[in-house]
């Protein structure tokens, strides 16, 4: 096989890896607007947040610890105990669903019948507070993520395809992971929607509040249901990402890498989500190989990302997956 | 009646608006302690605070003049940054440093306007060591270009004086900043015969899966990383992935703290990093600091920061300030210097090992002297590896010099670039 065939399928194989990555974080996206028609500006910081919570809790580090400190005049900052991965993520799951709670209770509810754009600058506000809450909380070191996740090439793959084209593939055991965990997470996520009644009842909600609530279904329930489960993918999405760079307070801008994926796949669709960050994925590291770096010097792979959406916009302004709108006069 | 009254309120007013020799040393501290960078901004704001606090707890401030520190958050961002400086410049502010190469380019201009001193030590306008043109901006001791020349000049070191043949690729965060050495790298390949890749980053730096597997690809026999932020952990973490030899990959100082190398654990052991001042806490300073400052309950933070790299950035940028205001106060024969005299001191500031072993910092940092001409210092750079059984950096370079005779030119071309473009006449 030529060298530069070979290093385009490995540029390709990589590029479905980032692409699931993004993904993780659009899934959040989709759900939250899907049922109540929110674009959750929040989504990113709700990784950040989740993936802090997490790393604080397996640490064992007391919350808030600056401010009970500067309060009390005490001098705490950890228990004193390392806390399992496995309870660590069951405890932060906990706190993503007391915060999906208190938003429903404290924010949305009140603002139930209001313009889109008004729901969109409350999580505006919902993301720069969360932001805030999680420094003091956890404070702004850089945090590492191990929740026991592989890390590094793939040996296998690796002598696989050297033996098969003479050159040793570059898969990443993150990615390959991150893969599995999000295709069980799209499979798990269309089976609750499908098959339970509170996920008939999310999207009873999602086609129509007002027949949904005819027929008695809890606005408020299926509302802070669905920010949990926007927290759970938040929390999933954080551990990924996390473990990748550590947790901190850029993580959450990995919402910029979903924004194209929305574009493309569209705000309603799960599937579309996936296959919307496969694309860009695959499209902007081809893009990247073929013109960006020889031709263009290079970082071209963040507005490719956002050209390659604009143009299936264009053609398909609901996504690829969306629903198509069509209002008669 | 009336006028006299007017006359003499216009009068105080003038005289207060000319800058009177203040009661107290004011040191405006541009921090970050909020946003995507605080990780960073904190441990260098703290270092800062903390050395300003021990001279005033030891010794009643410089020369009895007790420091009065103001810190104005700006989050690493430009505008806040530029926020910062004008509400703080009018507290009788001696000398700023931005922290940032984007708030530095805006306050160019303006504080050689106000005539307020800039320090900007390790980023900023490269060519602003040109004194003769930026009569108040400094970026001693090393500025981005002694930085590439000397991450050359230590891999000549290790490849028995020759790099013909190499291939060397630089990994650069896709900003002003991050482009900073190429024009120095290329001129130096052109000079050693190595041949010289350039990857860049998109900001923040999260995804660099093609950057890395192009590398992997190319197999350069050494990277430089000129990243910032997210950027340096994601950076380290793919050359582990690829299992890129860590000894062969040096960042520049923005990408050498704790903070890069930690989140890659046992893997990150063995990365290199610029730096123009010592790491640790092993000197006699930090005795004092725990003494004076985080024994009294007056630290900046919780005291963890102390002798990581940020943080002794931090107390080496407030001693070098301080110094400056010594020098400045011998000059003009005053304690409560102003802004002017402060520029003044720092044009003359010398930097020894025995005025740094006096300051309980030995071997702390290079010894460099300020003039009219050189604003930079004489581009001393050491260089610092990780070892991560230790967690812990260490010097394995003395402060070894830039190579000047390239970048004298190159300081030259653009600073005379800027002094006809901006319309100042150059001169000392």
């Amino acid at each position: 096989m030529p060298e530069q065939l070979a290093f385009a399928l490995e540029v390709t194989a990589n590029g479905l890896m980032a692409g699931v990555l993004y993904a993780l974080v659009a899934l959040g996206f989709v759900l939250i607007y899907k049922a109540s028609g929110i674009f959750n500006y929040a989504q990113g910081v709700m990784a950040l947040f989740a993936a802090l919570t997490l790393a604080g809790i397996i640490d064992g580090q007391v919350p808030f610890s600056h401010l009970i400190n500067a309060v009390l005049g005490t001098d705490v900052h950890h228990f004193g105990w390392h806390v399992p991965a496995f309870l660590a993520i069951l405890l932060t799951m906990v706190v993503m669903i007391a915060l999906a709670y208190a938003v429903q209770r404290l924010v949305f509810r009140h603002l139930v019948g209001q313009e889109p754009i008004i729901l969109f600058m409350a999580t505006i506000g919902l993301a720069y507070f969360l932001e805030g809450v999680g420094d003091l909380m956890w404070g702004s070191d850089i945090k590492s993520m191990d929740v026991g996740l592989p890390q590094g090439i793939n040996a296998w793959i690796d002598e696989t395809t050297f033996e098969a084209f003479g050159y040793g593939f570059f898969i990443d055991n993150l990615d390959i992971v991150a893969s599995i965990i999000a295709a069980l997470l799209v499979i798990g996520l269309v089976m609750f929607a499908q098959y339970t009644k509170q996920g008939r009842a999310m999207r009873a909600v999602a086609d129509d509040h007002q027949a949904a609530l005819s027929v008695g279904v809890s606005l408020n329930f299926i509302w802070i249901l669905v920010w949990s489960l926007a927290g759970f993918v938040a929390l999933v999405a954080g551990i990924m990402w996390g473990t990748k760079s550590g947790v901190q307070f850029s993580l959450s801008l990995i919402a910029l890498k979903a924004l194209p994926v929305l574009m493309l796949g569209g705000f309603t669709s799960i599937p579309g989500a996936i296959v919307g960050g496969l694309i860009i994925g695959v499209g902007e590291k081809l893009f990247e190989f073929l013109i960006g770096a020889p031709f263009l010097g290079g970082a071209t792979e963040n507005w490719f990302a956002y050209m390659l959406a604009l143009i299936f916009l264009v053609f398909r302004p609901q996504g690829l997956f969306g629903e198509k709108i069509i209002e008669r006069v | 009646m009336n006028m006299k009254l007017k006359l003499t309120t216009l009068a105080l007013g003038v005289t207060l608006a000319a800058g009177p020799a203040m009661a107290e040393l004011v040191f405006p501290s541009l921090s970050y302690r909020t946003g995507p960078y605080a990780a960073n901004g904190i441990p260098f704001a703290d270092g800062y605070a903390d050395y300003f606090t021990l001279l005033n707890e030891r010794d009643g401030g410089i020369g009895g003049e007790p420091i009065r520190m103001i810190e104005c958050e700006t989050g690493y961002n430009t505008e806040k940054g530029v926020e910062c400086y004008e509400s703080t410049k009018g507290e009788g502010a001696l000398v700023y440093q931005p922290l940032s190469t984007g708030i530095t380019y805006q306050l160019i201009p303006k504080a050689t306007a106000d005539g307020i001193p800039v320090h900007s030590m390790g980023y900023g306008r490269t060519s602003a060591k040109d004194g003769s043109v930026f009569k108040n901006i400094f970026n001693y001791p090393a500025n981005y270009w002694d930085g590439a020349s000397v991450a050359v000049k230590h891999l000549l070191d290790v490849n028995s004086g020759s790099l013909e043949g190499k291939k060397i690729a630089l990994v650069y965060h896709n900003s002003a900043y991050g482009k900073e050495p190429i024009r120095t790298l290329e001129e130096l390949s052109k000079k050693h015969g190595f041949e010289l890749s350039l990857l860049p980053v998109d900001h923040p730096g999260q995804e660099q899966k093609s950057q890395w597997l192009q590398i992997r690809r190319e197999k350069p026999d050494n990277v430089i990383m000129y990243g910032w932020g997210v950027m340096n952990q994601v950076a380290i973490q793919e050359a582990a992935n690829i299992r890129y030899p860590m000894d062969q990959f040096m960042g520049i100082w923005w990408s050498g703290s704790e903070n890069d190398v930690r989140p890659a654990g046992e893997k990150a052991n063995g990365y290199k990093a610029l730096t123009f001042h010592n790491v640790g806490d092993d000197f006699p300073v930090f005795d004092d600091i725990q003494k004076y400052v985080v024994g009294t309950g007056k630290a900046a933070g919780a005291g963890d920061q102390i002798g990581t790299a940020l943080y002794n950035r931090g107390l080496y940028a407030a001693m070098l300030a301080a110094e400056a205001a010594k020098t400045a106060q011998g000059i003009h024969n005053t304690k409560a210097i102003t802004p002017a005299q402060m520029r003044d001191g720092m044009e003359a500031l010398e930097i020894t090992e025995a005025k740094m072993t006096d300051l309980g910092l030995p071997g702390f940092g290079p010894e460099f002297s300020v003039s009219c001409e050189n604003h930079g210092g004489n581009g001393l750079v050491a260089v610092s590896q990780w070892d991560a059984a230790a967690d812990s950096w260490s010097l394995i370079t003395g402060y070894e010099q830039s190579d000047q005779d390239v970048l004298t030119p190159l300081i030259a071309e653009d600073a005379s670039a800027f002094a006809a473009e901006s319309g100042i006449t150059p001169g000392c």
